[in-house]
């Protein structure tokens, strides 16, 4: 009981007095996993849109894996990337492994498919009349194309957030990839993990608040998705 | 001048039914016709061929300007439009619903919005343009339909039953407005509609559409 109290007291003082490595560390996790974000959103959306439009070639196989993509398990995704970027790997070449962009690429896997599945669902539940009154109104098919998108801005946007939501909790992949190194490749949840192991509740405390409230902003961010969706408020996003 | 419309001997056909025969029609530019004819007759296939949107099994659509015929292009499609029977509301405000139109076409600023303002009065729903257009009325709707194909000046303007499940009241409007782009005589108007009421208070020349064939009533 002594140690969690002094270990609330303690991630407090680190957390009221912007402890430097604490910040260091916050930083470093959402640079990784906003850049993962980008990767997963410009590859995913796409993908998603590619599927939702057409019947492209093998288009069930892919959302199949689209679908089991969603629930890979990071320890897997992790080993695979490893074993490709490890010395003897078909990628070794590139000295990559052990560094933030590897944890970028692990978390943009884990990330990838949960954008690309959730847009396909967005996309394709969009009303088909809204593409025939583009096209009456004089829409090229990339503007059609770009018009529904837009229609299923709301659910695509849940869609980037719920990866973000994975990618930022994620640590087993990271680990293996990234390798934990201090002020390098150390993000909120593997230092989280050895402070536990070495006894150091302080910071691995502070990190888990801090956690805690991201994962919060990212679940009141997903509800006020779904409720502009429902009350449709007209914002533009392109315009 | 305006665009010539000639459909010549069109044939289309679903599951080996036949909707439209051999149908032919030339409709003349700033003329307002009025097509009548029972549910199924093939008047809304008739207008998916006609505006571009489906080709036909066989026969030809045909658009001439001036004596020329035009290719079947983007620019052709951007003169002519289609109202659908169902709007297909963009989930946003009603400026920017009627904006739409123009804003694939480039145009941005100033213009757009004097353009969108002065047809949202002529339909009446300036009052509501900051209000999403999902959130309007079945009446409101199809006025705002209305608007956003008006905006963009179409040279032939399809309207596929365009008072269909509204009350009197917002039946009246829209056919004032029909009424007063037919005074202004700048777009050629074909308005389908099952009241043969309608059909002559709107249509210069009313049709009819009979065994996949149009024919003048």
């Amino acid at each position: 009981m002594h140690s969690i109290i002094y270990g609330f007291i303690g991630a407090g003082k680190l957390i009221l007095t912007i402890n430097p490595e604490l910040l260091a560390i916050i930083l470093l996790s959402l640079q990784v996993s906003g850049s993962a974000l980008v990767i997963a959103t410009l590859l995913g959306l796409p993908l998603g849109a590619a599927l939702a439009w057409r019947r492209v070639p093998l288009r069930g196989l892919v959302i199949s894996l689209m679908n089991t993509g969603m629930g890979l398990p990071p320890v897997v995704a992790g080993l695979f990337l490893y074993l490709f970027l490890s010395r003897s790997g078909p990628l070794g070449f590139l000295g990559l492994l052990y560094t933030p962009t590897a944890m970028v690429l692990v978390q943009a896997i884990l990330a990838g498919p949960i954008v690309a599945s959730l847009s396909y669902a967005a996309i394709v539940r969009v009303d088909p009349v809204i593409r025939q009154a583009a096209i009456t109104l004089g829409a090229t098919p990339l503007q059609e194309v770009l018009t529904v998108i837009r229609e299923a801005r709301y659910g695509i946007m849940a869609g980037v957030m719920a990866g973000l939501g994975r990618v930022m909790a994620e640590v087993g992949a990271v680990i293996i990839v990234g390798g934990n190194i201090a002020g390098y490749t150390r993000v909120m949840t593997t230092t989280i993990a050895l402070e536990t192991d070495k006894g150091n509740f302080e910071l691995a405390i502070a990190l888990g608040l801090i956690l805690l409230l991201i994962s919060l902003a990212i679940n009141v961010g997903l509800r006020f998705l779904q409720r502009l969706g429902r009350v449709r408020t007209g914002i533009m996003l392109w315009d | 001048m305006g665009l010539n419309l000639e459909v010549a001997r069109i044939v289309k056909g679903y599951k080996d039914q036949a909707v439209l025969r051999e149908c032919s029609f030339c409709f003349e530019p700033g003329r307002t016709y009025a097509l009548l004819g029972p549910n199924g007759s093939g008047k809304s296939t008739f207008f998916r061929l006609a505006a571009l949107l489906e080709p036909p099994d066989s026969g030809e659509v045909r658009y001439w300007d001036n004596g020329v015929e035009l290719p079947h292009d983007l620019g052709l499609r951007r003169r002519i439009t289609l109202l659908l029977p169902r709007i297909g509301v963009f989930n946003t405000s009603v400026f920017h619903n009627v904006a739409y139109g123009l804003k694939i076409r480039g145009r941005r600023g100033q213009e757009v919005e004097d353009r969108v303002n002065d047809v949202l009065g002529r339909v009446g729903l300036f009052h509501k343009r900051r209000q999403n257009g999902l959130d309007l009325s079945s009446g409101e709707t199809k006025r705002l339909g209305i608007a956003r194909a008006l905006v963009i000046d179409p040279e032939v303007f399809f309207l596929d039953e365009p008072t269909a499940n509204i009350d009197p009241q917002h039946t009246e409007i829209i056919e004032r407005i029909i009424l007063d782009m037919k005074i202004a005589g700048k777009s050629t108007i074909i308005v389908v509609t099952h009241d043969p009421a309608q059909a002559r208070r709107l249509g210069e020349y009313l049709l009819v559409m009979d065994n996949g064939r149009i024919a003048p009533l």
